[in-house]
């Protein structure tokens, strides 16, 4: 073992085998999992919700994370989009048990529309509603801009509880037997796509804008970069899929009401991106499954347990939630960077993080803590790290590097 | 409208609003000095509430002794999540602190949620306070004639504090420029704790006054009347304290006429709010009394 860790790449071959490997294992288990093989309906639940979660995540980093727009709107852009697939996708004949109060407007009751065409439909109404919006909006300030799309948010919430739209929206009675997922793969397939898409949209000339604008906005005016444009597409974008994240939502519980959109839901998005990294999609991906996963489990804190006959009195409905905020608020005050930062998952960063855990260990073991932590903050993608010292070092390395290919010339 | 009902929608919404504005001011405070939107004071306000009811109701305490014990609890609070949850952000990013803020006001929801069920629990009565009490033609109970009265005198006394005294002038100092402040040897970290004091006893008072002419409080309670105290914090113009009681008025007394002169908007109430916010900030971003900021590159 030589003495100290150094960061080696993987070929491209094996990463792709590797990538190839991960695809077809997630594959593997949507199928198994689809099919009733591993698991149970539960489990299929919280996969559900994690990957509209992701989606939804998400979408809400490209705004918060990649373009430094601090926008609080995104509850209100799902439920149109739970709305606009809930109201069109109840079949024909359950509508009159679910509009039961006030009879469903003449000009919609016999209008239905297929899973694919509601959900498009609302994520557009979604986008449109942030065009709208976004234009008066996105000229505020960071805290302005927070309270005005939280209010739109709650203004959207309010517009669809009201008297005037009860034979649309069935009003605060909310929606019922909407037709639910007939596979898991639906969900699945379209987080993908939408993800892929968000990937995409980042890693092109206009994410590196929305970077831009996110380091520095006057920097990035004074290099050309239309401000208003560019955020403007970011956060339509956004709410496009918090829209089809929401009506994938709706078909996921297959009942909604505007309760269910509350601030509440926005600020626990604000917390799975945070956890997971503002600035990095692979980290709320992460972060999205962790979060559902962890609040299942948590539920043991929720049941009640008993010492013999005694019970114990601070187990009961609620522990979990208070728990679960507890261990949020540690992430937003100790490990701000949360799971990834603003990187992304590569194949060289987890060898490379599971490789040097022997120097770390090492270092530990002999007492030189300072060298520990140093190692394990060895990160750059060129073997250098990230921290002033190691750089010096590695500038080091290479000067001697140099001088000893010129001797050999 | 006859003039019985709108004399009496004017006591109802003045009182509504001199809640509004007692809240508005804690925002304002600590968005002055700390530039920060402190999400969480809304969910301290309906602490302040819950506190009220097990003074009252669990303790058996006396009204007055109560309102001291509510004062003094929603302070503890109030400065512990000040030390807590944002002065080791202090040195980090705005977008942090703010996050921070959201996860203290998501935690404070969960723990209200835990601690008391989330049922609505019923208010207390507090000595005289629901007393039904008539004017003329008005009835309304003590509390609505009370809370406008409470909050000029606070207001004035609070506006003595920041004008008159060396603590004021340190808090218009930190509020000017942060670290200048620091620089002339102010203490930071004393002044900020002193304004979280004079916001969450503000609150708790306020709690005290919006529940008592209300039957229930529950765990929810907090984040609309917080939100739209914001709003009248801005609207008033950001950092300025009679700014925030004039919005605070303003949008308590619209929003009680919004409902008593087109009772079918009524589920727009909230929502008006907002509205009147984004107009707001469109064409007077500084607030009605606010100053205008120059922006530094």
């Amino acid at each position: 073992m030589p003495m100290e860790f150094e960061y080696k790449k993987l070929n491209k071959q094996t990463k792709m085998i590797l990538t190839i490997l991960l695809v077809l294992a997630c594959i593997i288990v949507t199928y198994m999992l689809d099919k009733g093989m591993i698991g149970t309906s539960y489990t299929v639940r919280i996969v559900r919700i994690s990957v509209i979660y992701a989606l939804i995540g998400v979408s809400m980093n490209l705004v918060n994370g990649f373009t430094g727009v601090f926008s609080l709107g995104q509850a209100g852009f799902m439920a149109i989009g739970a709305y606009s697939v809930g109201v069109f996708t109840i079949p024909v004949a359950d509508r009159a048990n679910v509009f039961y109060l006030v009879p469903m407007s003449e000009k919609i009751v016999n209008v239905e529309l297929s899973f694919g065409t509601a959900l498009i439909m609302g994520g557009l109404l979604a986008a449109a509603f942030a065009a709208l919006i976004g234009a008066p909006v996105l000229r505020l300030k960071s805290d302005y801009l927070a309270i005005a799309t939280l209010g739109f948010s709650e203004i959207v919430r309010a517009l669809i509880a009201n008297n005037q739209m009860w034979p649309f929206t069935n009003g605060s009675l909310g929606l019922k037997s909407i037709p639910s997922f007939n596979s898991l793969f639906v969900p699945v397939i379209i987080s993908v796509l939408g993800i892929a898409f968000m990937v995409m949209l980042i890693n092109s000339s206009y994410g590196r804008a929305f970077k831009a604008i996110r380091e520095d906005e006057i920097a990035a005016e004074a290099m050309g970069i239309n401000l208003f444009k560019h955020k403007g597409m970011s956060f339509i974008i956004s709410a496009f899929f918090a829209g089809i994240g929401g009506g994938l939502l709706a078909v996921h519980l297959t009942a909604i009401d505007t309760n269910q959109f509350k601030i509440m839901v926005t600020y626990e998005l604000l917390l799975i991106i945070v956890l997971g990294g503002l600035g990095s999609v692979t980290g709320t991906v992460i972060s999205a499954f962790l979060i559902s996963f962890g609040k299942e489990i948590l539920r043991w804190f929720d049941a009640a347990h008993y010492i013999g006959a005694w019970q114990i009195p601070i187990f009961r409905p609620g522990l979990r939630m208070v728990i679960f905020s507890l261990l949020l608020m540690s992430v937003v005050l100790f490990w701000r960077k949360g799971i990834m930062g603003r990187k992304e998952f590569s194949w060289d960063g987890i060898y490379n993080f599971l490789r040097k855990w022997p120097w770390v260990v090492k270092h530990i073991l002999s007492g030189d803590y300072e060298k520990a932590s140093r190692e394990k903050r060895k990160v750059k993608s060129d073997g250098r790290a990230t921290d002033k010292a190691g750089r010096a070092q590695s500038r080091l390395k290479i000067k001697k590097q140099k001088e000893e290919d010129s001797r050999a010339k | 409208m006859e003039a019985t009902t709108l004399f009496q929608n004017v006591v109802t919404g003045v009182s509504l609003g001199s809640a509004y504005a007692l809240i508005a001011i804690g925002y304002t405070m600590v968005y002055g000095i700390l530039r920060l939107i402190n999400f969480a004071h809304g969910d301290i306000f309906m602490m302040a509430g819950y506190f009220t009811i097990f003074a009252i109701s669990s303790f058996g305490m006396p009204w007055y002794v109560a309102i001291l014990f509510v004062i003094l609890a929603t302070v503890v609070l109030g400065v512990l999540i000040e030390k807590l949850a944002y002065k080791p952000l202090r040195e980090s990013p705005r977008m942090s602190i703010m996050i921070s803020a959201i996860g203290v006001s998501y935690l404070l929801v969960n723990s209200a949620t835990y601690l008391f069920t989330g049922l609505p629990r019923a208010f207390p009565e507090l000595g005289f306070l629901q007393k039904v009490y008539q004017i003329g033609d008005i009835s309304a109970p003590i509390v609505t004639f009370i809370t406008p009265v409470v909050t000029l005198v606070l207001l004035f006394a609070l506006m003595y504090l920041v004008n008159h005294t060396k603590t004021g002038m340190a808090m218009r100092a930190v509020s000017k420029d942060f670290e200048a402040a620091k620089l002339m040897g102010i203490e930071i970290n004393r002044i900020i704790t002193i304004t979280f004091v004079i916001g969450c006893s503000l609150a708790a008072i306020s709690a005290i006054l919006y529940f008592s002419p209300r039957p229930m409080v529950y765990p929810f309670s907090g984040l609309m009347p917080g939100l739209k105290c914001f709003v009248a914090a801005v609207l008033g113009g950001i950092g300025n304290i009679p700014g925030a009681v004039i919005g605070g008025f303003i949008i308590g007394i619209a929003e009680t006429f919004l409902v008593a002169v087109f009772p079918a908007m009524t589920g727009y109430s909230d929502a008006f709010t907002f509205v009147l916010l984004i107009v707001m900030l469109l064409f007077r971003p500084t607030g009605l009394l606010g100053e205008k900021i120059a922006e530094k590159v």
